[in-house]
């Protein structure tokens, strides 16, 4: 039946939009800007997605997905294979069992646990960095990141909100 | 039956979750292990770094020519502000450059000259290929960046990256469409330069810092902030003389450079081949070379009668730390 099957695409390109938009976040991180200094201190856009989506909307954004964000974080910023991955799925993990202490709260609450989890996911991705090169690499850049983060995830989960409450159902 | 709540787990629930638990632990450790591999240089990793890349190029080229674009606007309403002290700049600039044209040209002539006088072979003639960068440096974690040009256009591991202001990094991880990179600022990045002025030779290495550093340099040699760097030419990868950057800061444990390319800033970057194998070559990257070890040419005051050999005993042969 030719109605049912474009619902059915209609529901499906809906259900798998929290995914796609993190893969377009990923991708915008990545894009030359060319400002002097930004580079260096990107903010962790595919961070403030998947933690947006894994309080909000687990049931569309599967652990598997999460890998695949990563290894595709990963291998276009260069960084070693895995490392972002290993970060990212901590993050799941973590924010996947403390989801309900989000759910209704006010957004400053969920900014504060954002600042808390973002600040974890600093500290891991730095130290395995460090591990991964047996070199003591200097924090300051890995700092400037979350403070970065931190200051661009109200405006992305403003975005990532009205998304969810326009287009997910 | 018992009728359940309809918030309490079924056994499919309980299923699931420990499916999940088995997912979520099975990732993980895959992860780890992509960096195991990755740290061990195994090839496969950095297919699939290339083969993801490739993939993804064409959407990051058609991302970046119109935020190229934009910038562009940007800058020419920034640049009409500036005009009238951009003019005398210039017209300053141009007076000095002129007088330096004919340094050049009388300079060339005499070169010329010399040369057909020495009958001297200038090394082999360089090619280049030009490719847009499509991604920003990767920040925290690496300094590298992609450019669309890969092996189709002709490009090779271990190839220097160059712009009109001097070396930009070498070439590291190669896809059909796409390359990778490595900037002279990245932890894995060395590059065999000297002191243009003294010819001291020595490595240039990253930190994954704005600036790189100078190191192996021959005891005794003298370094002052504001030398130029230039690459050297060994180790069969680069061409001699491609301008790097400048003496920065001196002190006791340490030799800053200042790279003359802003990394940030690149767009166009040209792609050169020298017409000889990289320090890259795989063939050679599967020697027992540690892996950041450049063969790097002994400095002639040192003869060495013979070569240094590795010796592998023969099975059987090798001493215990039991044995007497």
């Amino acid at each position: 039946m030719k109605p049912a099957f474009w619902q059915r695409l209609d529901l499906w390109a809906r259900n798998i939009s929290p995914v796609g938009l993190t893969v377009v976040l990923i991708l915008f991180s990545v894009v030359p800007t060319h400002i002097p200094g930004y580079a260096s201190i990107v903010p962790q856009l595919a961070l403030m997605g998947i933690f947006h989506w894994t309080v909000f909307r687990p049931d569309l954004f599967p652990i598997w997905a999460v890998f695949l964000i990563g290894i595709l974080q990963d291998s276009l910023s260069g960084a070693p294979m895995g490392l972002n991955t290993m970060v990212y799925l901590t993050i799941f993990g973590v924010v996947l069992g403390q989801r309900r202490f989000f759910l209704g709260k006010t957004f400053f609450v969920e900014w504060l646990g954002f600042s808390i989890i973002c600040a974890g996911a600093a500290i891991q991705a730095w130290l395995l960095l460090s591990a991964y090169h047996v070199h003591f690499i200097a924090p300051g850049p890995v700092f400037f990141q979350y403070m970065m983060s931190m200051g661009v995830y109200p405006i992305l989960a403003w975005v990532m909100g009205r998304w969810q409450s326009s287009v997910l159902r | 039956m018992v009728k359940q709540r309809p918030g309490a787990p079924t056994r499919v629930d309980v299923i699931r979750n420990l499916l999940q638990r088995f997912a979520y632990l099975g990732l993980i450790l895959a992860a780890f292990g992509l960096m195991m591999l990755g740290k061990a240089e195994t090839v496969i990793v950095e297919e699939v770094r290339a083969r993801i890349n490739d993939a993804f190029a064409p959407i990051l080229e058609a991302i970046a020519e119109p935020a190229g674009t934009v910038r562009g606007y940007l800058d020419e309403g920034r640049q009409f502000l500036a005009i009238h002290e951009e003019n005398q700049r210039l017209t300053q600039e141009n007076q000095r450059l002129l007088k330096w044209q004919t340094v050049a040209r009388k300079v060339e002539e005499e070169n010329v000259v010399l040369r057909d006088l020495l009958n001297f072979k200038v090394g082999p003639e360089s090619s280049y290929i030009a490719a847009r960068v499509i991604s920003d440096d990767g920040g925290t974690f690496s300094e590298s960046m992609l450019v669309y040009a890969g092996n189709r256009e002709g490009v090779k591991n271990g190839q220097a990256v160059v712009t009109g202001e001097g070396l930009v990094g070498r070439i590291a991880g190669v896809a059909h469409r796409s390359a990778r990179v490595l900037l002279l600022t990245d932890l894995n990045s060395r590059i065999p330069v000297m002191i243009e002025g003294s010819r001291a030779r020595g490595i240039l290495a990253g930190r994954n810092e704005e600036k790189p550093i100078l190191t192996k340099l021959p005891p005794g040699s003298i370094v002052s902030p504001g030398d130029r760097i230039v690459t050297s030419g060994h180790g069969g990868a680069f061409p001699q003389g491609i301008p790097v950057g400048l003496v920065s800061a001196v002190n006791d444990a340490l030799v800053e450079i200042t790279p003359y390319v802003d990394s940030q800033r690149l767009e166009i970057v040209r792609i050169v081949d020298y017409g000889l194998d990289g320090i890259l070559d795989r063939h050679r990257l599967r020697t027992d070379l540690p892996k950041d070890d450049i063969p790097v040419v002994e400095p002639k005051s040192v003869p060495t009668s013979e070569k240094m050999r590795t010796v592998v005993p023969k099975p059987g042969m090798e001493r215990r730390p039991s044995e007497p």
